[in-house]
């Protein structure tokens, strides 16, 4: 009995432990799942500038984290790679209508672009697009059943293909079709289609946003791979939030503010920029122009008429993602 | 059978080309299926040098992992060990309505995927869920925090004692503890008397497999856990985190600390069955008083 008591009594203390600390002074960050190191040197620079408080992050799936979020999951600031997933916030109430307009630039810090990594010296010669469909070219880039990433490089491909076939429909289908006989295999991720391509030595080049080939370089060595950046690519956004329901609950909204305020400082762009993402702020992308080559990006906006659309035209049962793959 | 080898009808293992293809495919099968991966987790960790993989485990976060790890085996593996015990006890010394139906019950968490055990706990205790409302006005927080961990843990791991056990007190019947009872000893006299000593290798071999899935859970801690680090992360996550982060180094060393987990614990069951039986063995004693009640109810009885 003693010792169902004393299992209470550290249950009950376990539990008390995390009321006591919600104090304002704290904040957790639901992130996505390969920015750990980002938000590890992001939130450093910050709390140097706001002693006494602590930042603490959960990574994930970011669809993964919206769910937890509104399951329970007391996250202050979401800080995302999907539109959708924030939409989904939105749509249970969580986070408001308007939560683009809060902070600049559609709420989005930084960004990047579905981009290209080839074998070192570029043997294929791959240059744009265009080469992808070439019958000598394997293609790798993950399931886009279950990758955000490789819904991005569908989109793109998309948005590439529509551009040069002046919008001619059946045309478009046929290259994007073409370039998914390119790919050999489908992994369900980027980290296990990133182990395809360098690991398994499998393909000639790997798809995947530019923000991430910065830090594959880094694990797989420089002199293995090289980055090359197609003539045109999508505008991949990675959207901030304040989760209205969790800071009113626990007073922190403007702590909440003043964080994500602080990604859009000099410092905090510099920092993102320093890890492969794109920024907006003048004179850090002037400091980082020469690891950053112009790129002509396109918007799913402007494409694709939104992500509305392009979830029930592409991605959703009976889409053209459905219809393209299922051609396999 | 002891006619003489010829004539006799051949049987399967007879041929040595037979025995020896056979073993030959069974260390193969155990080398590359149990012995490699192992020693590529190990090889991996340090493959980078000695310094590296030190700083790699003193990660605050790593530390912070593990000691989750063990703070959620340290409640959740007596917790079920008491369950085990006393459902295992009860099926097979008791005769109630519904028997049948418990043992059923008590192995569904062996049949049931994980991850469907996850999400049944974010359907019951989610804001969304059915008690999450009453949760959240009461400001108890089970999911996304240390509670939920463990309880997804005790789902998944809640049959190993009680498994290992019902197979043995069912062979071993009731009539020691009837003898026991007899004689007047109270009920948790028998248990620890004569019960226990009887069950204890069963006990503990759940004991091990119980602590070695707590420590090793996935896939229902991955859904209530929330992934907070340095909170919730516990380190089958964080090897995850650390392998999607491009840390193979990291995630392998953090490997090596859960392996490392796990042989610690099959390591002190030898030495510890070792023990026992040596002792068993010097002092029969111990086995006194199970040949005591022994005559006591054949004495009973007749």
């Amino acid at each position: 009995m003693k010792r169902f008591l004393l299992v209470g009594v550290a249950l009950a203390a376990l539990l008390a432990g995390p009321l006591q600390a919600s104090a304002a002074d704290k904040l957790l960050n639901a992130s996505y799942d390969v920015a750990r190191e980002l938000f590890a040197a992001e939130n450093a620079a910050f709390l140097a500038k706001n002693p006494g408080l602590s930042v603490d992050q959960s990574h994930a799936g970011t669809s993964k984290q919206a769910r937890a979020i509104v399951e329970g999951l007391e996250a202050d600031v979401v800080t995302f790679n999907q539109v959708t997933d924030i939409e989904f916030l939105v749509k249970n109430g969580f986070v408001s209508d308007d939560w683009k307009k809060d902070f600049a630039n559609q709420a989005s810090p930084f960004y990047s672009l579905p981009s290209f990594l080839v074998r070192a010296g570029n043997p294929k010669g791959i240059k744009d697009w265009s080469d992808l469909v070439r019958d000598d070219v394997k293609v790798i880039f993950p399931n886009p059943k279950t990758s955000g990433n490789a819904r991005y490089t569908y989109l793109a491909a998309t948005a590439y293909a529509k551009e040069a076939f002046k919008g001619d429909e059946a045309k478009v289908k046929e290259f994007v079709t073409k370039l998914f006989d390119n790919v050999p295999v489908f992994d369900t991720g980027g980290r296990a289609a990133t182990t395809t391509f360098v690991e398994r030595n499998i393909g000639d080049v790997l798809i995947t946003f530019e923000a991430e080939t910065r830090s594959i370089a880094k694990e797989y060595g420089s002199d293995k791979v090289e980055s090359v950046i197609p003539s045109v690519s999508l505008l991949a956004e990675f959207p901030v939030a304040i989760v209205d329901k969790v800071v009113d609950k626990r007073g922190s909204r403007d702590l909440a503010k003043s964080y994500l305020d602080f990604l859009y400082t000099a410092e905090g762009q510099r920092i993102a920029a320093q890890h492969g993402n794109r920024v907006h702020e003048p004179a850090i992308a002037a400091e980082f122009k020469d690891q950053f080559p112009e790129v002509r990006l396109v918007t799913v906006e402007d494409v694709f008429g939104g992500w509305d659309k392009v979830q029930k035209e592409h991605f959703g049962s009976g889409g053209l993602l459905e219809e393209i793959y299922g051609e396999r | 059978m002891s006619a003489p080898v010829k004539g006799r009808p051949p049987r399967v293992g007879d041929a040595p080309a037979f025995r020896r293809a056979l073993i030959g495919v069974v260390l193969t099968l155990v080398a590359i299926v149990i012995i490699a991966p192992l020693v590529i987790i190990g090889y991996q960790a340090f493959s980078q040098g000695l310094k590296v993989y030190a700083e790699a485990i003193a990660h605050p976060d790593t530390l912070h992992a593990i000691g989750l790890t063990v703070i959620t085996a340290l409640i959740a593996v007596p917790i079920n060990t008491a369950f085990g015990v006393a459902a295992a006890w009860a099926i097979t010394k008791f005769d109630f309505w519904g028997r049948r139906f418990l043992l059923v019950v008590i192995e569904i968490p062996f049949s049931i995927s994980p991850i469907v055990a996850g999400v049944a706990y974010l359907f019951v205790y989610g804001l969304q869920g059915l008690f999450g409302p009453a949760l959240e006005s009461a400001d108890i927080k089970i999911l996304f925090a240390l509670p939920g961990i463990v309880l997804a843990s005790m789902f998944v791991t809640a049959p190993f004692v009680a498994r290992e056990l019902i197979p043995l007190m069912q062979a071993q019947g009731r009539d020691l503890e009837e003898a026991a009872t007899s004689l007047g000893a109270s009920g948790w006299r028998t248990f620890f008397f004569v019960t226990l000593p009887n069950i204890r290798w069963a006990l503990l071999y759940g004991v091990v497999l119980c602590n070695a899935r707590v420590m090793g859970e996935f896939g229902a801690v991955s859904v209530v856990s929330g992934n907070i680090r340095g909170q919730t992360n516990t380190l089958p996550l964080h090897i995850e985190l650390l392998y999607h982060d491009y840390q193979t180094s990291g995630a392998f060393a953090a490997a090596s600390i859960l392996a490392l987990l796990a042989v610690v614990t099959l390591v002190a069951k030898v030495l510890l069955e070792r023990h026992g039986a040596g002792r068993a063995r010097r002092r029969p004693a111990l086995a006194a008083p199970v040949a005591a009640a022994k005559t006591a109810s054949a004495e009973v009885s007749s």
